[in-house]
């Protein structure tokens, strides 16, 4: 997949990524204050198949999972940390969407455009033309983004048992 | 090699002897913990697609709590929506506006030493106070465990943290985890297993215990845990759960951690977390003194009978200060009775506070007592990220109830060791 950066800080939290107050709205409603305290425009200037570039500790905080389904349903492709909230990174999985661990994240800016191959966590800054390294993707969560998420995944796990 | 606690109870839960750290496995679920916000209105949806109902209604607990009481329509609607899945799916352990779940859970017996639990909730790992393995995950890693009752996991390293010494008059547990948050970071549990030990960890009562785990969050830990004792096995008993084999999940002598963290409580000092983040966490002398308009006593993390008593101590007697605000909410029904026989409840009124209804209450600003743009909260609980409680531009300090409660006394930040 490639696509295009947006770049955040260190410990973007979850209760930012899905502020608390607009947790009952309907999740279209929700995405459009995603990451409205550190960014107001992201919301409604990201693009489909654009890729979160965050720092370490990406996701953390709360459960709700609303904080990768809003990236999801804004058209957001893929999310690369150095590292992510654990709750934040299996939700994300679940949901389809894919969470990259990269220790080389200083070598990507906003604007840039990024291909990533999930199976082994290489990412090509087609913008500077370098190769950056990534943790390839688990066996066991490939089988997820390859269903489409966890509930397609269980779908054709029960209908094969069924 | 010898297993530390963590990796005995998933090894027990995945059907093997031993596991190493690292692995990936799949582990039967003996129980999980659901509430209104991240349960049955999200899970229901891909449950009819899925055409299946749950795998074992006795072994799922449900709780509303974060909409608890309704403030509106739509979390009227919401609430309804669990009670009707709540029928449809058969589920007993059912607590409608009793609470919040990580303290009706084990209040009602349904946690005992060597479980293996999940919770939807971020905070889950408050169930390793009871020698649980107790962690968080989101709603569809949950409609997975709700219709296999089983779900994966990577076998974390032990971090292990060793705490010495007796803590002071004043001091509490929310001090001990303030503290850690504020030298460990808040990804210093790296999302491996944190295991709290020591003598000042024996000294504490299971309330105490609790929220250290409950935090174990703040710190980025998949799970926090205490080896269980004498008082974990009291509790469970009283609670009417079965303590069973407790002494068989204890770490072995020659467990392996990833690394060991010591901390002495003998000197510590109580601690204040800046806005917006709980490791902004410092020695309440080296705080700012800022305008507060809420002092917010509530949470799974600050509002249990221990708290509540902490509270009490310091409001004995004194007022909250003029102009000022302090919004108590118990986190459950059976600790609002307690309290109230206990004289507890009554002292807090008398003082000036505000009582909210059990639950979650303004925590995650779902529910009643949420701030104003730009209004600023001493709080009880257990995270502060900007505009969690409120409006975006508000702002939330963290402190233990002794603080909160001695702070609510003079109109600002203080230490409660001045009011005692
Ligand atoms: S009290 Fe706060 S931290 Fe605890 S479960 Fe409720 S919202 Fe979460």
């Amino acid at each position: 997949m490639a696509g295009r950066v947006w770049k955040f800080g260190d410990d973007v939290n979850t209760d930012v990524l899905a502020p608390g107050i607009y947790i009952k709205l309907p999740l279209e409603d929700l995405a459009s204050h995603c990451l409205e305290a550190v960014e107001p425009n992201f919301a409604s200037d990201v693009q489909d198949g654009d890729i979160v570039v965050g720092g370490v500790n990406f996701g953390m905080g709360s459960s709700r999972e609303q904080a990768a389904q809003v990236l999801k349903a804004l058209g957001v492709a893929a999310v690369i940390a150095p590292s992510f909230g654990g709750i934040f990174y299996r939700n994300a999985f679940n949901l389809g969407l894919p969470a990259i661990v990269s220790n080389e994240i200083d070598q990507i800016a906003a604007e840039q455009e990024l291909k990533i191959v999930l199976k082994t966590g290489v990412i090509e800054n087609i913008t500077t033309g370098k190769q950056l390294a990534g943790e390839a993707v688990p066996e066991n969560l490939m089988d997820l983004v390859e269903a489409g998420g966890l509930v397609p995944y269980l779908e054709q796990k029960l209908n094969k048992k069924g | 090699m010898g297993q530390s606690i963590a990796e005995k109870i998933i090894a027990k839960a995945a059907g093997k002897k031993t596991v190493q750290t690292g692995e990936i496995v799949t582990c039967a679920v003996d129980l999980a913990m659901i509430h209104d916000s991240g349960g049955p209105r999200r899970v229901k949806p891909a449950m009819e697609k899925l055409g299946v109902g749950v795998w074992d209604p006795a072994k799922i607990v449900l709780v509303s709590d974060h909409f608890a009481p309704c403030t509106d329509a739509e979390s009227a609607a919401i609430l309804k929506l669990t009670r009707e899945w709540a029928a449809e799916q058969g589920i007993l352990n059912f607590y409608d506006q009793q609470g919040i779940c990580h303290v009706v859970t084990p209040e009602r017996g349904h946690l005992a030493p060597g479980m293996f639990a999940v919770g939807g909730d971020s905070h889950s790992p408050t169930g390793g106070a009871f020698g649980c393995y107790m962690f968080g995950i989101g709603a569809t890693d949950m409609l997975g465990v709700l219709v296999t009752g089983e779900t994966w996991i990577k076998v974390p390293e032990t971090i292990r943290i060793n705490w010495s010494g007796q803590l002071g008059t004043g001091l509490a547990a929310k001090d001990m985890a303030l503290k850690m948050c504020a030298t460990l970071g808040m990804d210093g549990g790296g999302y491996q297993a944190i295991q709290y030990a020591g003598e000042t960890i024996r000294n504490l009562d299971m309330l105490e215990r609790m929220t250290l785990c409950n935090m174990a969050a703040e710190l980025g830990a998949q799970a926090g845990i205490i080896e269980p004792d004498e008082v974990t096995a009291a509790y469970v008993e009283a609670a009417g759960g079965t303590p069973g084999d407790w002494r068989d999940f204890q770490s072995d002598q020659d467990a392996t951690y990833a690394v060991t963290h010591e901390f002495d409580a003998t000197n510590l000092e109580p601690q204040v977390a800046a806005p917006h983040s709980p490791a902004n966490a410092a020695d309440v002398s080296a705080i700012e003194k800022a305008e507060i308009d809420q002092f917010y006593i509530g949470a799974c993390t600050g509002a249990k009978l221990g708290d509540l008593k902490m509270a009490a101590s310091i409001l004995e007697g004194k007022k909250v200060a003029k102009g000022k605000r302090l919004t108590i909410a118990p986190a459950s029904s059976q600790i609002l009775t307690q309290a109230t026989k206990q004289g507890i409840i009554e002292i807090l009124l008398d003082a000036g506070a505000s009582l909210l209804p059990p639950g979650c209450g303004a925590c995650a600003g779902y529910g009643v007592g949420v701030l104003a743009e730009d209004e600023v909260c001493l709080a009880s609980t257990a995270r502060n990220f900007q505009g969690r409680m409120g409006a975006s531009s508000s702002k939330v300090y963290l402190a233990s109830p002794y603080t909160v409660a001695a702070s609510a006394v003079t109109g600002h930040i203080v230490d409660p060791r001045e009011v005692l």
